[in-house]
């Protein structure tokens, strides 16, 4: 046990410290956030706009000259744009229905388990039904409901998603509330709420980050599926999914239309993974504290 | 003067981390004689288990050996993988600490065993099914063929580490090496098991390698002991003269930290208040148990049978029992951590069953627990100061965050530590600090009464000493009242006015605590006493570890009448259907028809 630092151990600095100590965190931080910024900025970094299409360059391979930096598709549209606008899609979709599992299946595992018996009968029969419901009629039922909608997506996905997370705190929950730390904040009359709040999500951190950095990629390979179907993002507007499967079909005559897409999908699935690695050795204080 | 069949020359042992190199084990040199026992005394991190894994090469990966460890004239260190395989299992064997946990749970106990004896002794399927009940015989299995087919699941921890010693001795090991082998079992089952070991080396002529922390283990079964320090051997001698003339001030500190059942050397608070602080009358938990048929009603284990306690201001009630006698249960059921299906209890004339989930919270304050392990009662995401914090945000949430700060910092230095260790997390500290800590988080309320569940029992030897000495002085300084639970019994005397003996959910004997060490009256007390081992050699080996035989029946089927019949040296027919009552005797409460 040595002092590592005798005062300032706010968990926050320690874990960006310690996040930021792995190489492998860092450059996936930093390729996240150069991938970010250029869906932001798509705009100006290209004459050309996501529904133009340059007749004089159909299916045209990538060049400096024309400005189409990754060339063109069947219609003549500008690939670099557009990719850029489907990241904007595709993240945005992948975070936010994300969040919404995230939020709804930590809490609703989480008070599943600790509170037990029926409540916990109730709550997870409800998932199981949840579970039996087929997604695409789901889907469709929303469509047809609330007509075509890119946050209907979002809620989509999110509605389906939380139910594995909400399983697996559950699970975790129910091995955690027999831990004698639990039992001493019963013992010292730490409400129910509180006691899930400050001594049970904190220590699922692990798992969850773990879940939520396989859910991410997960997320945004689904809405490429709906968006296939016909079901999610409607052209002109495009995501990296849609982006993929277009560029599948022009494969081999215009091999590029699927490369740089699929290249952008498949860095920000990596970053993901890295990042979610990173951030769960860096919450634990175990481990980030350094020796002990 | 014969070979040794062991010798270690200089051997090394250390590990590469995160910050840097640990040197585990520091020169360490030694030799053992064909059947002769040398224990290896230390308390956890002198280095005593890597010293033996690095035979076994059982050490991870990062680990760097240096030295020779000559076993009959080979080297164990300079061996290959495959080597080594053939030597392990055949040459030496090894028992680890717990039973459970080193038994495969997917196969029986006759297709584990079988495994060993085909792979080292070339048997067949049959012969090696009947070699492995001859051993199970020889380690006095009872119905060895039913056991067998059994999972280790099935079996009690005495009976698994019996199962663990006959697979060990299946290929007549040279060397046994015998890691903690009895430190997760009770006193009662300890004995037996020890005095096992003792036989089985006669009969196989094994050379015995007994890792351990407890001095009393040591005392009765070793003929060498050799003290270790921070990996480093300090001291290295026969039994006799060590516990005689202890030469390092080391092994003479962890000989007088040694816990002795026949002197007190302890002050106790002398309680001068007579108001009850805590009752309980005829409490009785039932658990339900699912049955393994389908659709069939569930068991109802009862783990508290009608307890009844008393406990004034000031005063310590010490509880002892077996595992599985509900010492735990009565924990929690005291204070209303589980819900109890009949009897009462009363905090300071309050019921608890009656008060609402408001008024119950409330009353928390006022009673509080210490856990057994010490780092798992900490929650590991908060940091030390917000845990001494949290009771103050419970109870008292208008104060400032900094007096919040100062009163923890004026509790952490009662306990023994110092208020700059608040930023850190519970894993940075040793076992015995997290320990303390747990005692200050407890102090935080301001409580009359604390339940302590084995506070002690997974602490060095030298640590327990310290903190039933800080609880003693608490206890003075707070008038607390102290409910201590431990299967020690030495320790529980150092602390404890009273003691209450549990057996199966029930009270059987409860008296002063010089009265029910000098004058025990129910057999299993004396049986439990008998089992506790003597840091002296000469005493303890005269004595030998005979103690009760036999496991603790199933709860889920207590025996009729008295719950001790099946183990009781003098049960007579009618302790089998009567169910003796607790009735005082002398100066004690004892539950036995034949005492007197």
């Amino acid at each position: 046990m040595t002092g590592v630092s005798q005062q300032g151990h706010s968990l926050f600095r320690i874990a960006m410290r310690s996040l930021l100590s792995s190489k492998a965190t860092t450059t996936a931080l930093a390729l996240m956030a150069i991938v970010v910024l250029l869906t932001l900025a798509a705009p100006l970094l290209s004459p050309w706009d996501i529904d133009s299409t340059d007749w004089d360059n159909v299916a045209t391979s990538p060049s400096i000259e024309t400005a189409h930096y990754f060339g063109t598709d069947d219609v003549g549209r500008d690939i670099f744009v557009r990719t850029l606008y489907g990241g904007r899609i595709s993240l945005l979709v992948g975070l936010s229905a994300t969040m919404v599992s995230l939020v709804i299946g930590v809490f609703w595992g989480a008070i599943a388990g600790y509170a037990g018996g029926r409540t916990d009968q109730l709550m997870m029969r409800f998932v199981d039904v949840m579970y039996a419901m087929p997604f695409m009629f789901f889907v469709i039922l929303l469509m047809v409901f609330f007509g075509r909608n890119i946050f209907l997506i979002f809620v989509a996905v999110g509605a389906v998603n939380w139910l594995d997370m909400a399983r697996i705190v559950r699970g975790q929950t129910l091995s955690m509330k027999h831990r004698e730390f639990v039992e001493a904040a019963r013992a010292g009359g730490v409400s129910n709420l509180n006691i899930i709040r400050r001594h049970i999500i904190p220590n699922l951190l692990g798992v969850v980050i773990v879940y939520v950095t396989l859910t991410i990629p997960q997320v945004i390979l689904v809405e490429s599926f709906l968006s296939f179907l016909g079901l999610g993002v409607q052209e002109p507007m495009t995501s990296w999914g849609a982006l993929v499967n277009d560029g599948a079909a022009l494969m081999e005559s215009a091999p590029w239309t699927l490369f740089f897409p699929a290249l952008f999908l498949a860095a920000t699935l990596f970053c993901f993974n890295f990042i979610g690695d990173g951030l769960r050795d860096a919450l634990d204080p175990r481990d980030s504290a350094g020796e002990s | 003067m014969t070979m040794p069949l062991l010798e270690l020359k200089s051997l090394n042992v250390s590990f590469a981390g995160r910050d840097g190199i640990t040197r585990a084990v520091k020169d360490l040199s030694y030799t053992l004689k064909t059947s002769e026992t040398l224990g290896i005394v230390g308390e956890s991190g002198s280095g005593k288990t890597q010293s033996v894994m690095s035979l076994m090469g059982l050490l991870p990966h990062n680990a760097t050996v240096s030295g020779k460890a000559m076993l009959n004239g080979t080297d164990l260190l300079a061996l290959s993988q495959s080597e080594l395989n053939r030597v392990r299992g055949k040459d030496i064997a090894m028992v680890f600490q717990d039973p459970m946990t080193s038994l495969n749970p997917h196969l029986t106990v006759g297709a584990q065993m079988s495994l060993v004896a085909r792979r080292h002794l070339g048997k067949s399927k049959r012969d090696a099914l009947a070699e492995c009940r001859l051993m199970l015989e020889a380690v006095r299995i009872p119905e060895v063929a039913k056991r067998m087919t059994q999972y280790p699941h099935e079996l009690s921890g005495g009976m698994r580490q019996r199962v663990m010693i006959a697979t060990a001795l299946l290929c007549k090991p040279k060397l046994l090496i015998a890691d903690e082998p009895t430190t997760a079992l009770d006193v009662t089952v300890q004995a037996q098991i020890l005095e096992l070991m003792c036989e089985l080396q006669t009969d196989f002529a094994t050379a015995i390698l007994l890792i351990t922390h407890d001095m009393g283990v040591v005392a009765g079964t070793c003929d060498r002991v050799l003290v270790m320090s921070k990996g480093e051997c300090v001291e290295e001698n026969f039994v006799e003269p060590l516990f005689a003339t202890p030469q390092h001030p080391y092994t003479r500190a962890l000989l007088a930290a040694v816990p002795r059942l026949n002197e007190v050397n302890t002050e106790l608070n002398q309680p001068t208040d007579t108001a009850q602080r805590l009752e309980a009358r005829g409490l009785e938990v039932t658990y339900s148990v699912d049955s393994k048929r389908f659709l069939a009603a569930a068991h109802q284990l009862k783990a508290l049978r009608g307890v009844d306690l008393n406990l004034i201001a000031g005063e310590t009630l010490g509880v002892v029992g077996e595992s599985g006698c509900g010492k735990s249960t009565l924990a929690r059921a005291v204070l209303n951590l589980i819900p109890s299906s009949a009897g009462d209890v009363l905090l300071m004339g309050e019921s608890l069953q009656k008060l609402t989930t408001k008024q119950l919270r409330a009353m928390r304050s006022d009673m509080q627990i210490i856990f057994q392990d010490p780092l798992a009662s900490l929650n590991p995401r908060m940091t030390i100061a917000d845990i001494l914090c949290e009771p103050l945000d419970t109870y008292h949430p208008n104060l400032s965050r900094a007096e919040k700060l100062r009163r923890a910092s004026i509790m952490i230095e009662k306990v023994g530590l110092s208020p700059e260790q608040l930023t850190r997390y519970p894993h940075e500290f040793s076992g015995g600090q997290c320990q303390r800590i747990g005692i200050a988080r407890a102090l935080m309320f301001e409580p009359k009464l604390i339940v302590c569940d084995e506070p002690v029992s997974a602490l060095d030897v030298s640590v327990q000493a310290k903190v039933v000495q800080l609880l003693i002085e608490l206890q003075k300084e707070l008038n607390l009242s102290l409910v201590f639970i431990a299967h020690d019994l030495a320790v529980v005397r150092q602390i404890s006015h009273r003691v209450m003996v549990m057996y199966l959910g029930k009270v059987v004997e409860l008296a002063d605590r010089d009265e029910i060490y000098s004058s025990p009256r129910h057999p299993y007390t004396r049986a439990l006493i008998s089992a506790v081992p003597i840091p002296d050699p000469k005493i303890q080996q005269s004595l030998g570890f005979a103690a009760i035989s036999g496991d603790l029946p199933s709860p889920l089927h207590p025996p009729a009448g008295c719950a001790f019949c099946t183990r009781c040296p003098l049960a007579e027919p009618r302790c089998a259907n009567e169910e003796p009552p607790l009735r005082a005797v002398g100066r004690s409460m004892v539950a036995c028809h034949l005492a007197d």
